[in-house]
């Protein structure tokens, strides 16, 4: 409930921002809903097929082959795998979310989560041949050979934090 | 071409489930309804942000920023745009790419694109809402450092 008013607030925050705009600087109002439009048409045409396949991920795939591919036992092979799928990711960031969710829910590690998270974010193919295009293949090949290890390095530390205890807690259920 | 196979995927997938097993299929579809419910208003929150954000930041004030300053305040400026708009890809490379040409920062640079894939601060609140603000947190905080050491090491190889 606190939620829900938090995001309703934030809806008639833009909301405001945008009439405001509307009457003192039409051109940029027009230029607001356009880019909206844009990103939403983005949205809208990759987020439902991915939900599916999430909804279709949770009832057929049991719990176990993922807690074998990506558990917390499952080592570089996990690592591997979390980097596979991550680049065969397609779409924002935001599309990613729900899967990670799923894939804890399976029993996917945190550290390989993140790693999915990470990959999916940066390292995909169209991007990468996009980059090549634009950039060159020095700039690009080495960006890429920096930033996987250090989503690996990420995903290490992001685990350790998330799991450090408060050190009261420690003590209390110890 | 993407976004059609994901669509033909997802469709095919469901056909198969549907044959194979009605009640699954459709829980199966509940369980998507649920995500959806979840994260729709947040997502579009995060997408009228996003056209505000590129409203105030167009690709020109966003070159300008990054291919201005020089040094490491020049990097960590042009890593913290990065981190807040939010552009596709096929906007996001020209513009860095025409920037290089152009004689700006290699460092610069890379801080840039690395960020604007790996740190997203506007998507923060829904990542926080499917993983807990701690994670949302420290994913991002994280990258973002790295984002810089890439950038400082891509300078110094690159120049």
């Amino acid at each position: 409930m606190k939620k829900a008013s938090k995001a309703l607030f934030f809806l008639i925050g833009l909301l405001a921002a945008h009439l405001f705009l509307a009457f003192f600087h039409p051109a940029e109002a027009v230029e607001i809903l356009l880019t909206t439009k844009t990103y939403l048409l983005e949205m809208l045409s990759i987020l439902p097929p991915i939900l599916i396949l999430v909804g279709l991920f949770e009832l057929w795939v049991p719990k176990s082959v993922i807690t074998r591919l990506l558990g917390a036992a499952s080592g570089w092979k996990g690592v591997a795998v979390a980097v596979l799928t991550g680049t065969a990711g397609m779409g924002p960031l935001y599309v990613a979310f729900p899967i990670g969710v799923s894939l804890l829910d399976k029993g996917a590690s945190l550290f390989n989560v993140a790693i999915f998270l990470c990959v999916w974010a940066s390292i995909k193919i169209p991007m990468i041949l996009f980059e090549v295009k634009f950039l060159g293949a020095g700039f690009a090949g080495l960006r890429l050979a920096l930033t996987l290890p250090s989503i690996v390095i990420i995903s290490y530390f992001l685990n350790a934090v998330m799991k450090r205890r408060n050190p009261y807690e420690k003590t209390e259920t110890s | 071409m993407f976004v059609w196979l994901i669509w033909a995927a997802a469709a095919l997938a469901l056909a198969l489930s549907f044959f194979k097993n009605r009640v699954k299929t459709v829980s199966s579809l509940r369980v998507s309804l649920k995500f959806l419910r979840s994260m729709a208003l947040p997502t579009f929150l995060i997408i009228w942000t996003i056209g505000f954000l590129l409203a105030l930041l167009p690709p020109e004030v966003i070159s300008r920023t990054i291919g201005g300053e020089a040094g490491f305040m020049g990097v960590v400026l042009a890593a913290v745009v990065g981190s807040i708009v939010l552009i596709q890809a096929f906007i996001a490379f020209p513009l860095a790419g025409s920037l290089l040409r152009e004689g700006a920062n290699i460092s610069a640079i890379a801080a840039f694109v690395t960020t604007l894939v790996m740190v997203g601060i506007v998507t923060s609140p829904l990542e926080a809402k499917c993983f807990g603000k701690k994670f949302a947190f420290w994913r991002n905080f994280l990258s973002f450092l790295f984002a810089l050491i890439i950038a400082l090491i891509m300078g110094a190889v690159l120049r």
